[in-house]
């Protein structure tokens, strides 16, 4: 019976966007304005938070092991009545503070597949001495090139190189804000002094500003040697072991195998900075809630305007189903029509896209950030797309459905 | 059964319409088409022609009463099965003028024929040519239909209902726009059809000299068969 094929749905479908160029025109521009805003928006937000996060791990680890102060038990209760009780004046041990062979755990944390960053530190609390004035604050011992590599050391270095701390054995890293307070400069000579009682001449080699205030003001780099001496301790004495993980947001369920790996206590990034975390939690539901939003409205435009579309062809429709042809074929036709009109929309939505990221990453914020820390994420344009195709197949698909159910005399009536 | 002389039976047909209020159009409808016969339908207006018209054509569904067609029970068939057969056995001419604006004369009398896929593109256009120029309008034929005066879309809208060689033409006043030399024109294609070529034609009219020269009147009357 049938022996042709003659494809006059999408012919059908092709004359009905071309005749109506304009109209065409105004539906793809309203699906192009849809998913411009919807993967620029959260482009913008993920900038945001990337940026967020990434000034957050300035200065902290993923993961921190460490070992607690331990006091010596004060009190031991028997359970056995006949035994002695043993009552002892509570102290901290003089082990406590350091970690048993870190070689060793270093290297052994290092062939764990998540970790992608490890360093070992000695930390303690200094004095910064020049001439009469003197700051407290805070000392690091680091392995230079390490500590560089896990937290990118060199881009809030303001002045001189990270990397002379390596050529100079005393040379030290300051915050500008000590170097402010001492009144000293790249090449000046300072005095750190240490609890211990430990005075040693060194030479600023670079300053550094993390753009937090707290930070700024007390805290300096130094070798790892220099920092043992500074503790009255020999080479293996380490602090902390500082790790970084390729996915920072699964910290928390790798602290209890590092504490079963290590044997000492673990802190987590959440933990160590509680209000950063909370608020990168926040900015998380927030973009979140906005993104949904903006897919929501976005989805309701561009369903809206294809939708008018379709429904000024209600009489066509009717006439075609007089003519003969079925649910079927008129579904076809305007899904047809509803995808040309989304992929030629969401082309140009790409392309604009691109120029609304482009026009915010050039805006200066100044401070830390400098420009505004957007960039073109694929992941936003993959799922506009997706999303783009999706609303506009069910634009066609839901009203031409729901035509073609009728008989083509209701349509007329109506 | 196909074979019956029969081509088209109404029996006992009713259909309500509820808006603005419950009312009965049409009341027990029955009647019998022969293959060949060229039937006109005449009666006052609003008296329910369209709407009988409407439902022998398999374009309205909601009814009372049975229709059958060329041996097919219509009123059990699904929607996709009724598109089919007004595709390939039913030609219909609206009362109003029902083309599609967007497309050529030429295209919307080809469109049954290429959605039908039994000829091959050529000889679908060649006919439909063909047809225009029957109907005095093949010098319109690559006219947009919006541009068309009121009977110049009726004739192409006959032609359309042609194409398809349809075991059945129904026509709800074709000629309602015609001046009296197409008028005949139309005539003489109907009874060329019905006579020569065994198909069958259903047209509701105004015009008594046409439902005269017609093979039988059905006259209706406040939805009702009165003669
Ligand atoms: N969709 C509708 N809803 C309610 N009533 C309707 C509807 N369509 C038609 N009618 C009514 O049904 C009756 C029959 O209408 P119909 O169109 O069949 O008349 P007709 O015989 O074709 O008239 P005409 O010769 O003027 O075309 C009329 O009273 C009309 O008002
Ligand atoms: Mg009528």
């Amino acid at each position: 019976m049938k022996k042709y094929k003659h494809n006059i749905d999408s012919e059908i479908a092709y004359t009905h966007l071309f005749s109506k160029k304009k109209q065409t025109l105004v539906a793809a521009l309203g699906v192009t304005v849809g998913i411009a805003i919807f993967i620029f928006m959260n482009s913008l937000m993920n900038g945001f938070e990337v940026s967020s996060v990434e000034s957050l791990f300035k200065s902290t680890p993923h993961l921190r092991i460490y070992k607690n102060d331990a006091l010596s038990k004060s009190l031991v209760v028997s359970t056995d009545s006949s035994k002695i009780n043993l009552i002892s004046n509570p102290k901290i041990t003089s082990e406590s503070k350091k970690i048993v062979n870190p070689i060793q755990l270093l290297k052994l944390i290092k062939n764990e597949p998540e970790v992608v960053g490890v360093t070992p530190s000695v930390s303690g609390n200094v004095f910064y001495k020049n001439g009469d004035s003197e700051v407290a604050g805070r000392i690091s011992g680091v392995v230079i090139e390490e500590q560089n590599a896990m937290f990118n050391l060199q881009s809030y270095i303001v002045d001189g190189h990270y990397s002379n701390l390596s050529d100079y054995q005393n040379g030290i890293i300051i915050g500008v804000g000590i170097a402010e307070k001492l009144n000293l400069k790249v090449n000046d000579n300072l005095t750190v002094t240490s609890a211990m009682g430990v005075n040693k001449l060194m030479k600023i080699v670079a300053l550094l500003q993390t753009g937090n205030a707290n930070i700024d003001k007390t805290l300096a780099y130094v070798n790892l040697p220099n920092a043992q001496q500074l503790q009255k301790q020999n080479p293996s004495y380490i602090t902390d072991i500082y790790v970084n993980f390729k996915n920072y947001e699964q910290t928390k369920s790798y602290i209890s195998k590092y504490q079963q790996l290590t044997g000492y206590d673990i802190e987590d990034w959440e933990t160590a900075n509680a209000a950063a975390a909370a608020a990168n939690k926040m900015r998380k539901m927030m973009a979140m809630a906005i993104s949904m939003s903006i897919m929501l409205v976005a989805a309701f435009g561009i369903y809206n305007i294809l939708n008018m579309t379709i429904m000024e062809k209600l009489n066509d429709i009717a006439i075609l189903k007089a003519l003969g042809f079925s649910g079927k074929d008129i579904v076809k036709i305007f899904v047809t029509e509803a995808i040309i009109i989304g992929l030629i929309g969401i082309a140009f939505g790409l392309v604009l896209a691109v120029i609304l990221i482009n026009l915010m990453s050039n805006m200066w914020v100044g401070g830390d950030v400098g420009f505004f820390p957007i960039r073109v994420f694929p992941k936003y344009f993959g799922i506009g797309i997706v999303f783009g195709l999706v609303v506009t197949f069910l634009a066609g698909y839901l009203p031409a459905r729901k035509a073609a159910l009728l008989d083509p005399i209701s349509i007329f009536r109506k | 059964m196909t074979h019956s002389n029969i081509i088209l039976s109404a029996k006992g047909i009713g259909k309500y319409f509820y808006e603005p209020e419950k009312f009965k159009v049409l009341t027990d409808i029955s009647f019998d088409i022969n293959r060949g016969e060229f039937v006109t339908m005449i009666g006052k207006s609003g008296s329910g022609k369209s709407t009988l018209l409407y439902l022998l054509s398999t374009m309205d569904t909601e009814y009372e009463g049975n229709l059958t067609f060329d041996g097919e029970n219509l009123t059990q068939q699904t929607k996709e099965r009724l598109a089919v057969i007004r595709n390939e056995k039913i030609g219909f001419v609206f009362q109003f003028h029902y083309l599609l604006p967007e497309f050529s004369c030429l295209k919307n009398v080809m469109i049954p024929a290429l959605k039908l896929g039994e000829y091959s593109r050529e000889e679908i256009e060649h006919k439909a040519y063909k047809t225009l120029e029957m109907l005095g309008l093949k010098d319109q034929a690559l006219k947009s239909a919006s541009k068309l005066s009121g009977g110049q879309q009726q004739r192409v809208a006959i032609a359309r209902a042609l194409i398809n060689d349809p075991k059945i033409i129904m026509g709800d006043e074709p000629t309602g726009n015609l001046d009296t030399k197409n008028t005949s024109i139309v005539f003489d294609i109907f009874k060329q059809l019905t006579s020569e070529f065994n198909q069958t034609v259903v047209a509701v009219t105004h015009d008594n000299d046409f439902a005269k020269a017609s093979d039988r009147i059905i006259e209706m009357a406040d939805g009702r068969i009165v003669g």
